[in-house]
């Protein structure tokens, strides 16, 4: 059929703004220090182990996740709280966290990090000396 | 424009394409607000959708332990109740807590035509999955004219 065929240049660029001008969900987080290091929780439900991206690029980390769920054929909306299938935030991380060793688990929709500290930036006990 | 639509769906996976789908039936979409209705960001969130034989409800309620929660469906309203711990251990110094912890409520207002006997439940990924089959006199029947 005539319409099938390939997409011209300026339709890729259209697609491709289309696709960076989704919308998202910004999930909630939980963040705390303890001496060890820094712990992150976000909510992500709906986002399952292979639907969801966790990036460090410098000082950046980005958690991005996408949302699947089983729906019937022919389903038609009655109401939504939830209007967006993609989730995505960024976070800023400071020097003293060890980027190679940060852990990551997910479990029932919680995303958890954690993100050391580097052993010279953990709490060391400074003996006093009497004499 | 045809041509611009077809290269879109070509250019998306099968995922895509379910995930597109879902966008387009919950995205923008502006519903009616029921008299039950929460105001924005409460917890958890919920969207509803119907088809010709069932209701599906999705609740976006992670991190849940699935034996904590109480399921209702009295002709047709939905309860969902239950409770969600805090989980920052006390000693730690925390920076941010916008995960919502506490117990909740929620009630939903489904069609009249639902069958309360003919409930399923299934939680997964941190959504809970409520399925009520309707009665099937509503399923569109064909009517002969003689």
């Amino acid at each position: 059929m005539e319409e099938r065929k390939e997409m011209k240049p300026q339709e890729k660029r259209e697609m491709q703004a289309r696709t960076e001008r989704e919308v998202t969900l910004r999930p909630p987080v939980d963040i705390y220090e303890e001496p060890q290091g820094i712990t992150l929780k976000a909510d992500l439900p709906g986002v399952s182990h292979d639907r969801l991206e966790i990036q460090i690029d410098g000082d950046t980390l980005t958690i991005e996740g996408r949302v699947s769920v089983d729906m019937p054929e022919g389903m038609e909306a009655l109401y939504a709280d939830v209007r967006a299938t993609r989730y995505h935030r960024n976070f800023t991380l400071s020097r003293e966290i060890d980027t190679d060793n940060i852990g990551a688990e997910m479990k029932e929709g919680v995303l958890t990090l954690t993100l050391p500290k580097r052993p010279e930036h953990q709490p060391h006990r400074i003996e006093v000396r009497t004499s | 424009m045809a041509v611009y639509l077809t290269g879109f769906d070509d250019a998306y996976d099968q995922f895509e394409r379910m995930r597109q789908q879902m966008d387009e039936l919950f995205g923008g979409w502006s519903a009616p607000m029921g008299i039950r209705n929460m105001t924005p960001g409460g917890f958890p969130a919920v969207n509803v959708g119907a088809s010709a034989d069932r209701v599906d409800a999705y609740m976006f309620a992670a991190g849940l332990d699935p034996k904590s929660l109480e399921i209702s469906l009295q002709q047709n309203l939905l309860s969902i109740s239950g409770e969600r711990k805090e989980d920052i251990p006390e000693q730690a110094e925390p920076y941010r807590n916008e995960r919502f912890t506490g117990t909740f409520r929620r009630v939903l207002t489904l069609p009249d035509d639902v069958d309360p006997e003919k409930v399923d439940a299934t939680y997964r990924d941190g959504i809970l999955h409520i399925t009520v089959q309707r009665h099937e006199a509503v399923e569109p029947r064909k009517i002969q004219v003689h």
